[in-house]
């Protein structure tokens, strides 16, 4: 009988990035070596070798690096372990097979690639929220990008996509290339966001807005661009509690380029046709404590379980996915009693959690957050059905930076929902 | 001195060169814009309508119900994606009832097939429809097109069978000499015997140019969304509001790729080239959307564009040699997809009778292939068949747009082709990377270095669509 595949391997992983690299290492070190990493791009290292700015790795290295320097400490532990990996290798689907997976990718040199894997990474990333996605009215100038695109173009091209910046979202990508595009000489007039408080690590605000002068609209969006070639202009405005328009307070600006940074998407289209149950909140699939998905033997971590903003913060979720997938193909991870399942649920001034269930008889379980609104001084209540189990005071939390707790089990007395809340302290 | 040449290069300008060139004649198609179906022919609903709808007796009625047929015997001729998958305009009030049931007798009057459906036979086929629906009028011959694949194969074709086509070359002027014309454009002028007008939204000035003023264009602009893919069943058919004293209505649609489409608005406006899009008017265009489904889902918008129809003063197609060899073309406005190909049939009897008369026999182009070669189209290919493509051509094992999962080897064979892009756009139109939910955020560097080494450009002389929409400015070193 033919064969339905071509090479088999005991876990895949998609998505050569910082968590993928991560979760593939931590996999080889636990004792599982059949491994195979496919990235998209011709190199390791995903979207960190645009990065060219400093502050990864000090929570990995306790040191300050810059982005390309970030990915090669792990690509060089790649190499070393001799993992196999192939680039320029898109994945186009993936598919179950009995109680493993078929994956499908395809590039130049192999052609068109079938590879069955027991257990799948998924570290696929994430993609910038565009133009399209939230209707920018106004003329279809060309000049409007994402903010990640115009960092390509200029950090790995070597091109100014323009000379005069408008900046639609704080996000911590569009604060970053403020910065760069006044390096390399353009004018950023400015930055607007639609929220009232900034989306952008509080770090990024000082060093890539204050330190050069650039004003950040806050409550502001933009109206509409003008342009019917290259832009010409961008009409920002004031928008009250509601969301709608102040009238009488449009400003505007003479740019030849608006950068977007409005967001970010994990990047789950294989998943999604696969039927992996997706988190609606984050985007990203829903998991469980061991990072698993709705599938049995899918794992998912990085900016394609749920967007961070710290790279440190990947590759730690990488690792912990690495062990699980580990564990998960030797037989060794412990096999979910859905009778001892509890969720784990967004209270009161929480966005998301992630995980979404843990299990009564497991450890730990470290939940990531995000806040729905910036705090000060409030409490973030752990509950579990009414009764509180743990009580932490916090001074600040904003929704730019990501939250993480851990929740032992030995506080679990019951099988009722785990809520996160934050209350006034 | 040429024969014959057209002005503009949409669907009109591409379908009549085409069917010209199964003539021995020299055939000019000059086109302002950097591409061909750049205008309204690339920014429209993609919908073969059936016919049911324009008035009996007018020129609209016949060239639609004729053109239908037509145009899915060009898309099999010309690889071109159409689905034949019917339209059903949806009532859901009395007054609405009242108005589908006199487009039911307008099918008839117009000879298209129709069938009146119920609540919950609409609800059978249709399950994400309204459930306010009351009745609804399945039109079975009206169908989904892909409108960039159609305007390029079919210039593609007639370049093969012996038309020239100039890009970037506007019409500024044209000259009527004892017996020819003398048409002027920025940098160049050219002789021919006829002059046919497609040139969309601006006929009436082209028109203008020779004839006496006796019409005008209006340009009306239509505004949508579109939606990635999600769900290929949500919607199987075409939908549309019926029109009523609250107005128009929409249309929510798949297209040939599953994404789907909701709008279009309805406005007339001042600017002919105005492409924008407006919030109040999208809002409007989510309200009436609202009249044929629940809840479209606007999580998975991906883009919002428009396009601008030219509709002339009279509301009805021009057709007609409006003076001594000067044919128009003119106010092709919906349903002109659908009708393109009955335009085209039409303007043939008209120019070919008219050039006989004046100047003997025209002879067969013997050559006339009704054929291009197909698309690549790995998608649509089995794994065998794609592992002895690679083989032959590595380039197609590239996948450079992940979204779509197009390859670098079928954007090569894009670039090979008689009516090649040159733009980003361009690509996009051929074969579809940057259609996806990225929007090009991956993809468009990828493109550009692909387009930057075939034509030997710079980044900076490489443009997203019209003349001037460069995307990088100049190289960060050395300026």
């Amino acid at each position: 009988m033919k064969k339905d595949y071509n090479l088999s391997y005991s876990i895949v992983v998609i998505g050569g990035g910082s968590a993928g690299m991560a979760s593939a290492i931590e996999a080889w070190d636990n004792g599982v070596k059949n491994i195979l990493i496919l990235e998209k791009e011709s190199h390791l290292g995903g979207i960190l070798l645009q990065c060219i700015h400093n502050g990864f790795g000090l929570h990995t290295f306790k040191e300050e690096l810059t982005g390309p320097e970030y990915a090669s400490r792990f690509e060089k532990e790649v190499l070393n372990r001799n993992i196999d990996y192939k680039l320029s290798s898109v994945v186009l689907k993936i598919e179950k097979y009995n109680d493993e997976f078929l994956v499908h990718y395809s590039n130049s040199q192999d052609g068109y690639v079938i590879v069955k894997a027991k257990a799948i990474i998924s570290a696929t990333g994430c993609s910038e929220r565009t133009r399209g996605a939230i209707g920018i009215p106004g003329d279809r100038s060309s000049g409007v990008m994402t903010a990640g695109l115009a960092q390509k173009y200029l950090n790995i091209e070597g091109y100014m996509v323009g000379k005069r910046v408008f900046i639609l979202g704080s996000g911590d990508i569009g604060l970053i290339m403020a910065r760069r595009m006044v390096l390399e000489g353009a004018k950023v007039l400015g930055v607007a966001e639609m929220m009232p408080y900034s989306n952008g690590l509080n770090r990024n605000i000082v060093q890539c807005l204050n330190d050069y002068n650039i004003p950040l609209y806050l409550h502001h969006t933009v109206k509409e661009t003008v342009g019917k070639t290259r832009l010409e202009k961008v009409i920002i405005q004031e928008l009250d509690d509601k969301f709608n328009f102040v009238p009488g307070t449009e400003k505007e600006f003479e740019v030849d380029t608006l950068l977007l940074s409005i967001g970010l998407i994990p990047s789950n289209p294989l998943l999604e046709n696969l039927g992996v149950a997706i988190h609606p909140r984050t985007k990203g699939p829903i998991v469980n404590q061991y990072l698993e998905t709705s599938i049995k033997g899918i794992f998912a971590c990085g900016n394609g379980l749920h967007v961070h903003d710290l790279v440190d913060f990947v590759s730690s979720e990488g690792k912990v996915v690495g062990l699980n997938a580990s564990k998960y193909v030797k037989g060794e991870l412990d096999k979910e009693d859905i009778n001892n399942k509890i969720n784990i649920m967004n209270g009161n001034g929480v966005g998301y959690v992630m995980p979404s269930f843990t299990n009564k008889d497991v450890d730990n379980t470290k939940v990531s957050f995000r806040v729905s609104k910036p705090y000060k001084n409030v409490i973030l209540n752990i509950k579990q059905g009414d009764n509180v189990i743990k009580s932490i005071k916090k001074p600040y939390m904003l929704p730019a930076e990501m939250e993480n707790v851990i929740i032992d089990s030995k506080l679990l007395s019951n099988l009722d929902n785990i809520t996160l809340e934050v209350i006034d302290g | 001195m040429f024969d014959v040449i057209i002005v503009g290069a949409g669907v009109i300008g591409s379908s009549i060169a085409r069917n010209l060139s199964k003539y021995k004649l020299s055939i000019l198609v000059l086109e302002k814009e950097n591409d061909v179906g750049d205008g309204a022919s690339g920014a429209n609903s993609a919908i073969i309508h059936s016919g049911y709808d324009p008035k009996p007796g007018t020129l609209k009625a016949e060239m639609n119900v004729k053109g239908n047929p037509l145009l899915y015997k060009a898309c099999s001729e010309l690889d071109v994606e159409a689905l034949r998958i019917g339209s059903i305009t949806l009532a859901n009030n009395d007054e609405e009832i009242e108005v589908l049931k006199d487009l039911a007798k307008r099918s008839e009057e117009n000879g298209v097939e129709y069938q009146l459906l119920d609540h919950d036979e609409l609800l059978k086929i249709e399950p994400n429809i309204t459930k306010q629906v009351k009745m609804g009028l399945l039109a079975p011959t009206a169908g989904i097109i892909n409108p960039f694949e159609l305007v390029v194969a079919l210039m593609e074709n007639a370049i093969d069978n012996g038309v020239e086509l100039k890009l970037n070359q506007e019409v500024i002027d044209i000259k009527k000499n004892d017996d020819s014309f003398t048409v002027f454009t920025k940098d160049n002028n050219y002789q021919a015997k006829y002059i046919i007008n497609a040139s969309g939204v601006y006929s009436d000035k082209v028109s203008e140019m020779v004839n006496p003023k006796f019409f005008t264009v209006n340009p009306r602009r239509g505004e949508y969304f579109v939606l990635d893919h999600f769900d290929n069943n949500f919607i199987k058919h075409t939908l549309f509001n019926v029109p009523t004293s609250k107005g128009k209505g929409v249309l929510v649609s798949p297209t040939t790729h599953f994404n789907y489409l909701v709008g279009p608005s309805s406005d007339f406006i001042n600017d002919k080239d105005s492409v924008a899009t407006v919030k109040e008017i999208l809002d409007e265009v989510k309200f009436n959307a609202k009249r044929l489904v629940d809840n479209v889902p606007y999580q998975y918008q991906i883009r919002v564009f428009s396009g601008v129809r030219a509709v002339s003063d009279n509301n009805d197609f021009i057709i007609e040699e409006t003076s001594k060899r000067f044919i128009n073309v003119a106010g092709i406005q919906s349903p002109g997809l659908a009708s393109s190909q009955a335009i085209a049939l039409k303007v043939e009897d008209i120019f070919i009778d008219s050039y006989q008369e004046l100047f003997g026999e025209v002879g067969k182009n013997e050559n006339f292939n009704p054929r291009r070669r197909p698309l690549i189209r790995l998608n649509k290919k089995t794994i065998e068949e794609r592992r002895e493509l690679i083989k032959k051509d590595p380039k197609l094992g590239r996948i450079i747009c992940r979204c779509e999962q197009i390859s670098e080897g079928e954007v090569l064979d894009v670039l090979n082709r008689s009516c090649p892009p040159h733009t980003i756009k361009g690509v996009k139109k051929r074969c579809r990377p940057g259609f996806g939910k990225c929007q090009g955020g991956f993809c468009e560097p990828l493109v550009m270095k692909i387009l930057q080494d075939y034509y030997g450009l710079d980044k900076t002389e490489i443009d997203y669509g019209k003349k001037g929409t460069y995307i990088t400015l100049c190289k960060t070193k050395n300026e």
